[in-house]
């Protein structure tokens, strides 16, 4: 082990923004159970989301050049004392999560009135917090059992957020069961390999096993600790095909709820997989390669296309959805697996830009869901019409699932191809542009119910109300702000993904 | 004025006239008359920019950079702009026809109408004016986007199937083949700006180079070669001013403009020459010339047949393109122009029909040449241009496309225009002998001269005058749009 000059580097409050983006919110989940006002809990909980998203702005402004931020907790320097790194990548993905978290909750209070019982209300918005905590840790910490930690936080907390779509459907109890099952499974594998990983190097300091390993080289041990870790981070992430808790978990979740944890919670565990693979493991080992060209390659195509064409017969628009989010996550780990800066690039980018589109999405189904008590397409009919912003907003969001020009999904697929095409994968290119006419063909379904079919007789339904229409609208001109201006997204995903491929030396203190 | 200026606003305006006529939908007259007044201006821009640069190329105006290396653009050179005049000028003469017919047919929804309306136009300028081939895709689908609407605008279910055809196919081949063709040309050149003589030579193998022209020449849907013809056809559900401007004019001609534009300025007419990359295409298109006047000849819907006459004249212009000579792309280019007027001539003439009378088919128009004697006299010299008789504007384009034919030494295109020429006649032209020489059958028709409402008839006459003007400044549009071949053998 290098010798590291200790010192607290931690002086002024700027300092401080790594760890505080986290406690903030921690600590606002307690105190929102011990206030047990609804509306002073939801006060609580906007003001802490929406200081955790100013604080990852500041942090993302202060590496975005490159550079990265590390903070030792507590003075205590790794790799004994708990690590904080913050570089380009999780930056974005600490904005990406705390920006939804925040738009989502001035949405969330009429949501919630409508679809949980009052005296749940304060628990929900506590959990709430809890899951953000959770998600925020987990992206920004730089010491892995402490990934561990944050992931189980905002696991539980999210069972407990679908469980309380029961109000509405009883299927949500089962839906959160099987998460359960399924996201323990998933967690468990993880710290299989944390275990298994710190049986091999006597650290947990993800930058100090980084250099043990590359000191050390491969061995059974650490190709094992690979092996868990993708498979539980893999399910964490919805990565084909271990993505059976997602379609009932967003289907039956509160609408707030589906937004939110589809907008943040799979990209959370894509960014781990992310930083284990690049910055801990290094991809020059051949397990590495392999893993990527003959699992990843093979599982996103067939997502990409399976998970599309299920996508395709639903009848359940809020279903629909969730199973297109298998098929994008499936985008984002074949971009992963081209290995090249603007492969990776092309998947960071996915992240933010398919989180933006999808919490549209769903805030919209939500909307309607308001009035017609059900996400079936049978019941939407001509709501579009009936609900011009919400419609709208919906549009540009379809659209830029799709990845028609002018919006961000566009950015992400023009990105991915031109990877493919750098690495000579001309089939690729191809089965990246022939999944997404399933796309056009699924989101296109949902256009004609909206706008296309007759609105039954009597329909009284209206526009929801400004606090729900206007977190829709700032996400949807998002949607198309990101399809022009790409500076934000795509300069700091091309940043984070020269970071992840310069590997472990990124990582280096 | 100075130049950018008039190009952002020839952008700008009918982005305005869409929000006036979302804003005021209620009020039909005020809406209809803002419209209008747009599309005046759009068009005036767009003299000025012709008076500004005349037939020469202005430097790059670039908005943003998107993504480095990819900028939206635009920039002027001929045939775009003869392309915008075009589409500018019917604009204005569709738009009056428009009111009337959707007026006089109690069609609902006029606001979207006219709304959706004025995006495609902005979107066609867009497409006219890019500089490159990013920006140009960018318009490219935003025209497809808001032409839908108006495909699916009656709602039925014929139309709501039509319209699934119409974007199935138009955004289909799009995502798959053009943009697939796209971020290859952008990996190997490293640009995408439109560069006379072309942006691929020496960048491509040349055995990869007849695939790449595959992509864009089936990803370019909006050109309608065979066998991604079908939503033309398809999208005839639409109301008749949909069909005339946008399926005869705009959405169509972008798509063979866009050809054009790939031609001349991403593969370099002399690299397609020297390689021999398109001479499948070529065939291609020739096929698709006889084919689609061989069905259109099948057809009784009048606007069916229309469409398939659409799809046959408009490989005349891939045609051209893929003959890699000057007089070739010459030929394509102002078909372009030609094709327009004549074709818009005819669309407007189906609608007066039906706005009178109500006849989709051709066997029931038996004798109404002499009760709407102007209709079917503006279809029948629109029917003269498409066949390519003297004196009308359709002639010319022709006569260019064979000495290109010429030029490149295959003489079976030449037999191929032709006979092309002949199927024309036969579909189009009993259609005016129908109208005028056989009795009337129906009993219901007035006996005596009974027009189309005067918004309604109007129009088809100024483009079928049109037909006449053209043929005698054909020069002056050759004159024009030489520059884009100068410096081609």
């Amino acid at each position: 082990m290098s010798t590291v000059e200790v010192q607290h580097v931690a002086k002024t409050f700027i300092d401080h923004l790594p760890v505080l983006q986290v406690v903030i919110p921690l600590i606002s989940a307690p105190l929102i159970v011990f206030i047990g006002n609804r509306k002073l809990a939801w006060l609580l909980a906007m003001a802490a989301s929406a200081t955790a998203f100013v604080m990852a702005c500041l942090l993302l402004a202060q590496v975005k050049d490159g550079s990265y931020i590390s903070y030792h907790i507590g003075g205590w320097a790794p790799p004994l004392g708990i690590e904080y790194r913050i570089d380009a990548l999780n930056a974005l993905v600490l904005m990406l999560i705390s920006g939804i978290g925040t738009i989502v909750l001035p949405y969330a209070y009429n949501s919630v009135n409508a679809e949980i019982p009052k005296r749940h209300h304060t628990l929900f918005y506590a959990l709430y917090m809890l899951c953000l905590t959770g998600l925020l840790g987990m992206v920004s910490t730089g010491d892995a059992f402490n990934v561990f930690v944050f992931l189980e936080i905002s696991s539980l907390s999210t069972y407990v957020l679908v469980a309380m779509g029961a109000g509405k459907d009883t299927r949500a109890l089962t839906a959160a069961y099987d998460y359960l099952i399924m996201g323990t499974i998933g967690a468990t594998f993880f710290v299989i390999g944390l275990g298994l990983l710190y049986m091999a190097t006597g650290t947990l300091n993800m930058a100090d096993i980084a250099d043990r390993i590359a000191e050390q080289g491969t061995n059974r041990t650490v190709q094992a600790a690979f092996a868990f870790i993708v498979v539980g981070m893999g399910l964490k992430a919805a990565m084909y095909p271990l993505h059976h808790w997602l379609p009932n978990a967003y289907t039956y979740a509160p609408s707030a709820v589906t937004a939110f944890l589809a907008a943040t919670a799979t990209k959370a565990a894509i960014y781990v997989l992310l930083r284990f693979m690049f910055s801990v493991f290094n991809p020059g080992f051949h397990f590495e390669d392999w893993t990527l060209y003959l699992i990843f390659i093979p599982f996103s195509l067939l997502a990409m296309f399976a998970a599309s064409f299920v996508a395709v017969f639903q009848s359940d628009l809020k279903r629909m959805l969730a199973f297109s989010s298998i098929a994008q996550i499936g985008y984002m780990l074949i971009g992963i697996a081209m290995l090249n800066a603007t492969g990776l690039s092309a998947s960071i980018v996915h992240m933010v830009n398919h989180g933006i589109t999808k919490a549209t999405l769903f805030l919209g189904v939500g909307a309607m869901v308001m009035y017609s008590k059900t996400s079936f397409f049978d019941n939407l009919n001509g709501l579009g019409r009936k609900m011009p912003f919400t419609g709208a907003a919906m549009v540009a969001a379809g659209l830029s699932l799709i990845g028609i020009p002018g919006t961000a999904g566009f950015i992400s697929k023009w990105v991915l191809v031109q990877a493919a095409f750098e690495n000579g994968w001309w089939f690729i290119a191809v089965a990246i542009m022939l999944s997404s006419l399933l796309a056009v063909v699924y989101v296109w379904r949902m256009f004609e119910v909206l706008y296309l079919t007759a609105p039954d007789e009597g329909c009284t339904a209206t526009d929801p109300p400004l606090p729900m229409l206007i977190p829709m609208l700032i996400l949807a001109g998002a949607c198309i702000w990101f399809g022009f201006d790409t500076e934000l997204t795509l300069g700091s995903a091309r940043v984070a993904a020269e970071g992840l491929l310069a590997g472990s030396a990124g990582m280096a203190h | 004025m100075d130049t950018s200026t008039a190009l952002y606003l020839t952008m700008l305006i009918p982005t305005v006239a869409m929000a006036g006529n979302m804003v005021f939908a209620a009020r039909e007259n005020l809406r209809d008359g803002i419209t209008f007044i747009c599309a005046v201006l759009t068009f005036a821009c767009v003299l000025v920019i012709l008076c500004n640069v005349g037939n020469g190329t202005t430097g790059t105006f670039a908005l943003f950079e998107v993504v480095s290396g990819l900028s939206i653009a635009f920039h002027v050179e001929p045939l775009g702009l003869m392309f915008a005049m075009i589409a500018s000028g019917l604009w204005i003469i569709t738009h009056i026809y428009g009111v009337g017919y959707m007026r006089g047919n109690n069609e609902q929804h006029h606001a979207r109408f006219f709304a959706c309306f004025s995006i495609a136009i902005a979107a066609v300028m867009g497409i006219a004016f890019a500089s490159n081939m990013f920006t140009l895709f960018v318009f490219y689908e935003i025209l497809t986007l808001s032409t839908y609407p108006l495909v699916a605008h009656k709602g039925t279910p014929e139309a709501v199937k039509g319209a699934r055809t119409y974007l199935g196919i138009l955004i289909g081949t799009s995502i798959v083949l053009l943009l697939t063709g796209v971020i290859w040309t952008f990996n190997v050149a490293g640009t995408l700006d439109f560069t006379k003589g072309g942006i691929l030579e020496g960048k491509i193998a040349p055995t990869l180079l007849p695939i790449l022209l595959g992509l864009y020449a089936f990803g370019i849907g909006k050109a309608a070669l065979m066998p991604f013809h079908r939503w033309l056809p398809a999208a005839m559900v639409a109301p008749t001013p949909v069909s005339a401007l946008l399926h005869a004019v705009a959405v169509v001609k972008a798509g063979v403009f866009t050809m054009l534009k790939v031609g001349i300025y991403i593969f370099g007419i002399d690299f397609l020459a020297s390689t021999g990359a398109s001479e499948w295409l070529m065939w291609l298109a020739a096929y698709t010339i006889i084919a689609a006047s061989v069905v259109a000849m099948t057809k009784d819907n009048l606007k069916a047949r229309l469409a398939y006459s659409t799809v046959s004249q408009l490989s005349y212009i891939t045609l051209g393109m893929a003959l890699a000579t000057s007089m070739g792309a010459l030929g394509g280019g102002m078909h372009i122009a030609m094709h327009a007027m004549g074709k818009i001539t005819l669309f407007m003439c189906a609608g007066s029909i039906y706005v009178a009378y109500h006849k989709t088919e051709i066997s029931q128009m038996q004798g109404l040449g002499r009760i709407m004697p102007i209709t079917f006299g503006a279809f029948f010299i629109g029917a003269l241009s498409i066949i390519g008789l003297p004196p009308l504007g359709g002639s010319w384009p022709k006569f260019l496309l064979m000495l290109g034919a010429a030029d490149a030494g295959h003489l079976i295109i030449i037999v191929v225009l032709m006979a092309s020429s002949l199927l024309n006649i036969a579909y189009l032209l009993p259609i005016v002998g129908r109208g005028f020489f056989r009795p009337v059958t129906d009993n219901k028709l007035p006996k005596t001269y009974a027009e189309a409402p005067l918004l309604v008839w109007l129009p088809p006459a100024i483009t079928a005058a049109g037909c006449i003007i053209l043929f005698f400044y054909a020069g002056s549009i050759q004159n024009f749009l030489a520059p884009i071949v100068e410096n081609t053998p």
